[in-house]
């Protein structure tokens, strides 16, 4: 579907974009190594990363400062160095605690960290209500079933939803008195409005934003700066942007916090001062190698449970490169090449997470260079322009992975996801759940065939799904009313416009072991073997069957019919701030804990075994090469799973090419073959499964190494050692 | 027309230019100690397939066979020459580039029409020396250089493979007589020395085929750099 947006006449970034950015066909030839400062500068910042990493992940908390965007003093990595300031806390890698997500969490945080909860902290949080406090006011039996059974998980319940693009362009850009101006002149030009519900809370809200704007200067003044006025070069336009989004991760615990699409933005300064001589590329380098390396170290408080769901302490500091302009010209500038470039600058990193915007149109060079890098350090995602501008326009960003929205001009309500392979033992079982052995939902009876038949198993899939499609969106309901009044993400709003489109993006998990499953049900016999409670926990399959990811519109059919048909089941759903059904089919890493939770399926995946991530075939069952499984892949329909369908691609070096201009060539050959096929995401692993075999003996020779999951990077040393496992489980590509 | 087919690989990026889609063809006549596809070698275990099926087969591929083509391996395709001269003239009028990855080990006058048409040919020499080839693939190399000598003759581009295996066709004085013999053919664009590998061993353990190779070890790849810097000295284009 096409969204309908609307246009705010004082603020418009995109217009300013396209009337001054300067496209650039050339090659990565002019890029600047880094600077002594710079090496300097990260050695010391290594050297921290190292002790976090030796202390257990987290270097040190401040326990005593509730988290707002101006609560923490200035804090410097080595002020004499640093061309961009300004941290989360007064130290670098101090974490800092943002309890009006949920105090419950913080006291688990204080517990798993071994400190005290402070003192007056808790006090505050005697009388003050937190989001998580009120969704479990509201929470149902029933929800509180389906989330502990985990046919729904990963909720955004008792941690920050996130998901949420500021336009930090805005910043430097309009300066922020003048983007406060405009909130003020909104409330006053509304003012006569009738006050429904509606009204007061938007009244409500601007009124959050302008007092968390005032904040952002007051931040801003303590580090010496006073960003009330447009910034007027390069240098100032990157401070003041990351100000912008410093306050945000102040402000927020957000799941994903994403940066949106800065580089072409930020290409019209360094263009203009290269011309006026301000700065050479070396300088212009330099502010970007510190920027980035401010965006590498964002980091939040999390627990273990969370860790285990999405695993390597990710932030999905998220940004959207390249793309095309509406007008025809492409959108990649030299910008976008000093970003990548970082990745050369500072060796790999998995933030903030590189994502290039493919189009076929995109010039060779740049298409080239990416694919150069992504061989070199596994780090860069790729997503399809041509699919997302056709909805979203050419000023959109990626948040978190996969969810493309118009920045200033949209946001989402995220809701992780639902299990659909248990759902499919549910509707097998009767409603029972297949390890807790209780009954979570009577719309159907148990099958008890000695064979299952394909008819009988989707029929009460379909009323399993009917259920779960109303559970789903009523729960996300709660959740996102509660966050809005405990949680509002008043600077993050406030780099919006007033009138904003809303998505509740459901998503799924467990896409491959239903369609191989009932591929199996319908081409070969699945016999269940039942307990002694009559629940089938395990199944026997007779004869062969075709497997998703092998270009089989057999298996692939039914892939398809899966997204398609609960898509069309959540759209029934009547959705909080009438927000916009979409979908996504991405996992992150939470495929291995929904595996864990789900018993055995009638594909053959034993019980507690990992689900493939996201929209991937399932591990090792892809035997006709990866574009036979990235065809397989690009049917699913975008239409359908409008935020985002993840594809992780691995593949060994030499199975890529012969010479290095040759993998360059092939991966390039790849990627235009899966986007002109519709494919909409893919990340690039191209590494030996001996390197990940060795990093997980010895992690200490392999601080940075960078490996794409599903919709993001990290590093793979600070994964779980199950997550490790799954990781090398999963099918390399290693034909040559 | 129907030929007897081994399987298909949607990705090869070393098997001739660019992405390629690969169809194995089944029987070969050749029984290399080393070979990692025995399960290639009788013609009749093979899968049945038209021309017109495996052309329907490539068909959803050709947006990202585009910069590359369709390479036709085996097991021998040459085994199957009117099979293979009609899926190549199919896929001709596709625009698909075809390759043909042959250790030409038949005899010339049943495969001329095949390598007149095929686009590239990867010539497997399997060793320069008769009685070593004899000893590595059960056959002197009589068949393989009367090909070689034909595709010079017809200037068709070929790029030659040759695998280095330790103990048997590794060792210097056997690659001098290679690399003094390739400089011969102006139509040679490409020489690759692929280390012998052991990928394959489970398979004659699964046919329960004699193995001979299972103390050999894949070379170093110091020795393999030596090898193709040797090859390098006769101004060959060596892959490095």
């Amino acid at each position: 579907m096409k969204f309908k947006y609307f246009e705010d006449k004082n603020i418009n970034v995109r217009d300013y974009i396209v009337k001054n950015y300067t496209p650039y066909d050339g090659n990565e030839e002019f890029l600047e190594k880094p600077t002594k400062n710079t090496l300097k500068l990260w050695d010391e910042l290594s050297a921290l990363m190292k002790e976090e990493r030796e202390r257990g992940g987290v270097w040190d908390i401040d326990t005593k400062t509730i988290s707002t965007i101006s609560a923490h003093a200035p804090g410097y990595i080595n002020k004499k160095l640093e061309k961009i300031v300004g941290l989360q806390t007064d130290q670098p890698l101090k974490r800092a605690i943002m309890p009006f997500g949920g105090i419950r969490l913080v006291y688990n945080e204080m517990k798993e960290y071994n400190r005290e909860m402070d003192k007056d902290v808790a006090n505050v949080f005697k009388y003050r209500k937190t989001h998580n406090d009120g969704v479990f006011d509201v929470y149902t039996k029933e929800m509180r079933a389906a989330r502990h059974s985990h046919i729904i998980t990963g909720l955004p319940d008792a941690y920050g939803r996130g998901r949420i693009i500021g336009d930090y362009r805005r910043v430097p850009l309009y300066g922020v008195d003048y983007l406060i101006e405009q909130k003020v002149n909104y409330l006053n030009e509304t003012a006569s409005q009738t006050f429904t519900e509606e009204f007061i809370r938007e009244r409500e809200e601007v009124s959050e934003q302008i007092k968390a704007l005032k904040e952002l200067k007051v931040m801003a003044e303590a580090y010496g700066f006073d960003i009330s006025k447009p910034a007027t070069n390069t240098q100032e336009a990157i401070q003041w942007l990351y100000f912008g989004y410093l306050s945000a991760v102040k402000d927020q615990n957000g799941a994903a916090m994403s940066i949106g699409r800065i580089s072409t933005f930020l290409d019209i300064y360094a263009e203009r001062d290269l011309k006026a001589g301000t700065f050479t590329e070396s300088q212009i380098q330099e502010f970007v190698d510190h920027f980035i390396m401010k965006l590498r170290i964002v980091r939040f408080l999390r627990t273990g449970e969370y860790d285990r769901l999405f695993s390597g302490d990710p932030t999905w500091v998220t940004e959207s490169i390249g793309g095309m302009c509406n007008d025809g010209r492409h959108m990649v500038t030299k910008m976008s090449y000093r970003f990548l470039h970082t990745l050369t600058n500072l060796g790999p990193a998995p933030e903030p997470n590189l994502t290039i915007l493919w189009s076929n149109r995109l010039p060779e060079n740049f298409k080239r260079f990416c694919a150069k890098m992504s061989i070199q350090t596994s780090s860069i995602q790729y997503e399809n322009d041509d699919l997302m501008r056709a909805k979203f326009g050419d000023d959109y960003g990626i948040a978190c992975c996969v969810s493309a929205m118009r920045i200033g001009k949209q946001m989402q309500f995220f809701g992780a996801r639902a299990n659909l392979a248990k759902a499919l033992l549910y509707a097998i079982n009767g409603g029972v759940d297949e390890i807790e052995k209780n009954k979570v939902v009577d719309v159907v009876a148990p099958i008890t065939d000695e064979y299952l038949t394909y008819s009988k198993v989707m029929k009460n899939y379909d009323k399993i799904l009917d259920w779960l499609a109303k559970l789903y969106i009523n729960t996300l309901n709660a959740i996102h009313y509660m966050h809005d009044k405990y949680c509002y993400e008043k600077i993050e709003f406030a780099l919006h416009d007033n009138h904003i489109v809303r998505t509740m993006a459901g998503g799924i998990a467990g896409l491959s072991v239903v369609a191989d499953s009932l591929s199996a049900i319908k081409y070969a016999k699945v016999k269940p073997i039942r307990d002694e409670n009559g629940v089938a926990v395990d199944f026997e399959i007779e004869g062969e069957y075709p497997k998703y990811g092998n270009n089989d519109s057999r298996a692939d059919k039914i892939a398809c019919s899966i997204v398609d048909t609960f898509i069309k089941k959540l759209r029934k759903q009547h959705t909080y701030r009438n927000s916009i059904h979409t979908l996504s089919v991405l996992t992150i890493t939470s495929n291995v804990v929904y595996g864990k939770h789900t018993g055995s399926t009638p594909d053959g995946r034993k019980v507690g075994e990992p689900f493939a991530p996201g929209a991937n075939p399932m591990h090792g069952r892809d035997s006709n090469g990866c574009v036979a499984s990235l065809k397989s892949v690009s049917k699913l329909s975008y239409d359908s799973a409008e935020d985002g369908i993840s594809n992780t691609f691995s593949i060994v070096p030499n199975a890529l090419g012969k010479t290095d201009t040759d993998k360059i060539k092939n991966l390039v050959g790849l990627m235009d073959g899966y986007f002109v096929d519709k494919g909409h995401h893919l990340n690039v692993n191209v590494l030996n499964r001996e390197v990940l075999l060795d990093a997980m003996d010895h992690p200490e020779k392999y601080p940075q190494l960078t490996i794409r999951v599903s919709g993001y990077a990290v590093n793979f040393i600070k994964l779980t050692r199950e997550q490790q496992l799954d990781v090398i489980s999963r099918t390399f590509h290693t034909k040559f | 027309m129907k030929g007897y087919i081994h399987s298909f690989e949607s990705f090869g990026a070393v098997d001739g230019p660019g992405v390629r889609y690969v169809v194995f063809m089944q029987g070969c006549p050749l029984r290399c100690l080393y070979c990692h596809n025995p399960d290639s070698w009788k013609l009749k275990e093979g899968k049945r397939w038209s021309v017109g099926q495996v052309v329907r087969r490539i068909k959803p591929y050709l947006n990202y066979i585009s910069t590359g083509g369709v390479t036709i391996s085996g097991g021998e395709p040459l085994m199957q020459p009117k099979f293979v001269y009609k899926l190549i003239k199919r896929l001709h009028k596709l625009k698909v580039h075809v390759a043909i990855d042959t250790a030409g080990s038949l005899p010339l006058e049943k495969t001329k029409k095949v390598l007149d048409v095929a686009d590239l040919i990867l010539l497997d020499i399997k060793a320069m020396d008769n009685n070593l080839c004899k000893e590595v693939t059960g056959q002197t190399n009589e068949n393989t250089m009367a090909t070689l000598k034909y595709l010079n003759h017809i200037n068709k581009p070929v790029w030659i493979r040759h695998v280095i295996v330790p103990g048997y066709t590794l060792n210097t004085g056997h690659l001098m007589k290679l690399g003094k013999e390739l400089t011969r053919y102006r139509c040679v664009k490409q020489v690759d020395l692929l280390p012998f590998h052991k990928m394959g061993e489970y398979k004659w353990q699964e046919l329960e085929y004699d193995y001979k190779l299972y103390k050999t070890e894949s070379p170093e790849p110091v020795e393999v750099l030596k090898a193709r810097k040797l090859l390098k000295k006769f101004d060959l284009p060596v892959i490095m």
